[in-house]
């Protein structure tokens, strides 16, 4: 198994040889194209970065701004000394794409950054995109991952509130594209009573609003008088869960929303009494899924379960390869 | 089915005791007969099932999973029940799932030939939750935690009866307890507590305040024993062993149960291990035989136990429980003539004349195995729980000692948000800070928003909920006794560790040493 030569594979990434230029690099390079705003792929202190402009407006609000940002929609192709790239909708979070390279041997790469393939009204559909080598990303990627739909697991949490009027409900949730989904999600299953947020999730939350995505009423958590926040839903960050933060609340129901919580011990590690499972990833189904529809000739496997998609892989007679990519964050969902 | 798989996923992450009781009184008064009884007896370990090997489940997912992603998958996920009701292939959706009842009756009924498909036809009918229940169910252990006794607790707090009303009744009923259930709501007559061997709730005494007010006259006086309470059943020719909380643990003690005589009796007492010496082994002797189910021949040899007896419940049929402590304690006088003297011995009377040999008594205790006085009136009667007046327990004072803060860890439930699971160290023999115990109440409200507040403000690593912190803060430590620990570096672990004092004016390093606290083991 052999890469094209114009691409170079190492733990710290996937570099563009004659245009010096990274995918997601884990450090600050010169030149790096970037598949979306979480942290662990849109790192702080590049050089140039090639995003789509939600992306950028994202590590911008973040305080990871690339020197010189170079927005690039959808499907708008641009040079890289002899590579073509253009980015493609992954259906993760806001602004998050697919990096799609075609080589001068005509060899197509197709790096998928994170992905799902579920329908989120927070962003544009994922777009199945032919290609050579589709370079994966595995984060669910064993078959006791199969995400439920996240329509039922928001009305578990809205039965939750109904049983428990007294209670804030609290739900831990990346600021990051899983706290935006949930608010659409409950917006869409009727829920219009104001949503309180901790302060960590107010900026993003109105730049996605400012991108047109429709939340609904919010309000912040800090200077709500305690009897409104009986009965409420409050959206705060997984680390604010048990911290100090959480003991001004009228006796708090702790929710999770993330794929993880489709295994119990993790849910009580976090101290979750309503584990609700809704991943902004593919679950091992649509991991296998969409390798079984694009059929490419080789699958690279990014982060995550590594092991278990190549073996897959490989009793399909795909073949498969793990590239152990260090820096990226796994626990994020 | 998926009513008891449900309360199970949410038992799993309720955070507090008192949701827990909530979460099963609630199951037990919605659910129909005879699936709540079932639920019940699937709680406090009273199904008995003949349990399906892990082996044979293993078996049935490689035959329908790729052997290899189920590997990965198992070594992911930890528990086998969970991964299997997570990788099992979605049944047909036209088939109804069982209900528990029918579940319990097809398990029942499995032999060992058809087993693997009595099995696998149950979890093709259920959803993820289902087949976990199920699962655990067949493999007999459910450990949600929630013990036998916490769900009695809820069946008796739900239907407001006294648990030692339920309790005294309990070993007489079999599942799916529909006597039990007509009685709680009123429909049917509180079921006899049985022919056979039943339980009849423990007397428990109050700790003693005030001493110096105590009627010394009015009163006799035992040792209290550091074993564990326990009460010894025989009638109808059935022997029985039940543990403070109601628990039959009659398997775990062949050696006492054969013992028992097959006139009918009902013995009070405290289970004690006999050491070489004859006397009473420490606790961590008896400790040994708590964790075993089924001891092993070389277990019932090299800690043989025996039963401290200090009252009598019943004898030939007659409940003895509303006679006066006196001629109760000179009947059990007269039974005990008659029991092998290895098995069952009679606690002693301890003569005491005046206050000041009370107090003597209790400063100076004869044998380690002794960790206080009992004090009860003369004129009491057996009455189950703890009632006011009766019965007292004085304990020895506390041992303490000076350790050093080492980690601490986050709480559950309403202290989820504090650093309240303290783990302390003392200095060992190389001049570095061993762990001795961990300490998780003792302190005021106060005391521990101080401490979270030190703790926050002195870490130096963390590790997932438990931070490491500057070893310079000094807790004084009170405790019950020493016992050996293969599980601290130190060799030695406290009983009962609580903290009794922050010593912000002490320096770490007039912290106590490991051998200084492992001599107080020793009186």
């Amino acid at each position: 198994m052999r890469a094209p030569d114009w691409i170079e594979i190492s733990p710290a990434g996937l570099r563009l040889r004659a245009a010096d230029a990274w995918i997601d690099p884990a450090r600050p390079v010169a030149r790096a194209l970037i598949t979306h705003g979480h942290s662990d792929h849109a790192r702080a202190g590049h050089g140039e970065a090639w995003a789509t402009p939600e992306t950028l407006a994202i590590m911008a609000a973040r305080g990871q701004a690339p020197a010189v940002p170079h927005p690039l929609r959808h499907g708008e192709r641009a040079d890289f000394e002899g590579v073509a790239v253009s980015l493609h909708p992954a259906g993760h979070i806001l602004g998050s794409a697919q990096i799609r390279l075609e080589g001068p041997d005509g060899t197509v790469i197709v790096v998928t950054g994170d992905y799902k393939r579920e329908a989120d009204p927070t962003c544009a559909p994922f777009e199945p995109v032919p290609c050579d080598i589709l370079v994966t990303e595995a984060t669910f990627a064993l078959p006791v991952f199969r995400h439920p739909d996240p329509e039922g697991e928001i009305a578990r949490l809205l039965a939750a509130r109904a049983a428990n009027p007294d209670r804030a409900l609290l739900v831990g949730a990346y600021a990051l594209g899983k706290a935006q989904r949930l608010v659409a999600l409950l917006r869409a299953a009727g829920h219009e009573a104001p949503i309180y947020l901790h302060g960590a999730m107010e900026r993003l939350m109105a730049l996605y609003a400012a991108y047109g995505v429709p939340l609904g009423s919010l309000r912040p958590v800090s200077g709500a008088p305690r009897e409104e926040l009986s009965g409420a839903i409050l959206l705060a960050p997984p680390s604010a869960l048990a911290d100090r933060w959480s003991r001004r609340l009228p006796d708090p129901l702790v929710a999770m929303a993330s794929g993880w919580m489709r295994i119990r011990a993790r849910a009580r590690q976090r101290g979750a009494e309503l584990p609700l499972i809704v991943s902004d990833h593919a679950d091992w189904d649509a991991l296998t899924a969409t390798i079984a529809e694009l059929s490419p000739r080789e699958v690279w496997v990014t982060h995550g379960r590594d092991d278990a998609l190549v073996h897959w892989c490989e009793t399909r007679q795909i073949r498969a390869r793990a590239l152990h990519l260090v820096g990226r964050d796994d626990e994020a969902d | 089915m998926q009513r008891f798989a449900a309360l199970l996923d949410s038992l799993s992450t309720a955070p507090a005791r008192s949701a827990k009781l909530r979460l099963i009184g609630e199951h037990l008064a919605t659910t129909p007969d005879p699936d709540r009884g079932l639920a019940l007896a699937a709680l406090t370990d009273g199904l008995a099932l003949p349990a399906v090997k892990p082996a044979l489940i293993r078996a049935l997912v490689e035959a329908r999973v790729d052997p290899v992603l189920f590997r990965l998958s198992h070594d992911y996920v930890g528990d086998l029940a969970e991964t299997v009701s997570l990788l099992w292939p979605a049944g047909d959706p036209g088939h109804h799932p069982p209900t528990l009842a029918e579940a319990v009756a097809a398990l029942r009924g499995a032999t060992r030939a058809s087993a693997p498909a009595v099995v696998s036809g149950l979890l093709d009918r259920l959803d993820p939750s289902g087949r976990f229940a199920l699962v655990k169910l067949a493999t007999g252990a459910l450990r949600v935690g929630a013990g036998a006794r916490l769900a009695r607790v809820a069946f008796a707090e739900r239907f407001g009866l006294e648990v030692a009303e339920v309790e005294e009744v309990w070993h007489g009923q079999e599942p799916p307890y529909q006597a039990l259930f007509a009685w709680a709501e009123g429909r049917g007559p509180r079921p006899a507590p049985g022919e056979g061997a039943s339980f009849r709730p423990f007397m428990l005494a109050h700790p003693l305040e005030a001493p110096e007010a105590l009627d010394l006259a009015a009163h006799a006086f035992e040792w209290k024993w550091d074993g564990i309470r326990a009460q010894a059943v025989s009638a109808g020719g059935a022997r029985r062993l039940f543990s403070r909380d109601g628990n039959d643990i009659s398997a775990a003690f062949p050696d006492l149960v054969a013992a028992l005589p097959d006139a009918p009796l009902a013995l009070d007492g405290e289970l004690l291990v006999r050491g070489s010496d004859g006397a009473p082994a420490g606790f961590h002797a008896l400790q040994q035989r708590l964790n075993r189910k089924a001891p092993d021949a070389r277990l019932l040899r090299e800690a043989p136990v025996f039963l401290r007896a200090y009252d009598l419940l019943a004898e030939g049929g007659e409940d003895l429980r509303l006679l006066p402590w006196e001629a109760r304690r000179a009947r059990l006088e007269r039974v005990m003539a008659a029991l092998p003297p290895d098995r069952f011995d009679l606690s002693p009377l301890v003569a005491i004349a005046d206050h000041g040999a009370l107090a003597e008594a209790r400063a100076r205790p004869p044998h380690a195995s002794i960790e206080g006085l009992m004090l009860k009136r003369r004129d009491s009667p057996y009455v189950a729980g703890r009632v006011t007046g009766l019965w007292w327990k004085w304990k020895k004072a506390p041992l303490t000692a000076d350790c050093v803060l080492l980690y601490a860890q986050r709480g559950h439930g309403k202290r989820s948000s504090f650093y309240s699971d303290f783990t302390f160290g003392a200095w060992g023999p190389d001049g570095t800070l061993l762990p001795v115990g961990k300490a998780y109440f003792g302190f005021t409200d106060e005391e521990l928003k101080w401490l979270d507040r030190w703790v926050r403000d002195h870490t130096v690593a963390r590790f997932g909920p438990v931070r490491e912190v500057e070893k310079a803060l000094v807790l004084e430590v009170a405790f019950e006794g020493v016992a050996p620990s293969a599980r601290h570096k130190s060799g030695i672990a406290l009983r009962f560790p609580r903290i009794a004092r922050i010593r912000t004016d002490k320096p770490a390093h007039e912290a106590d040493t490991v051998a200084a606290i492992a001599a107080l083991a020793r009186p």
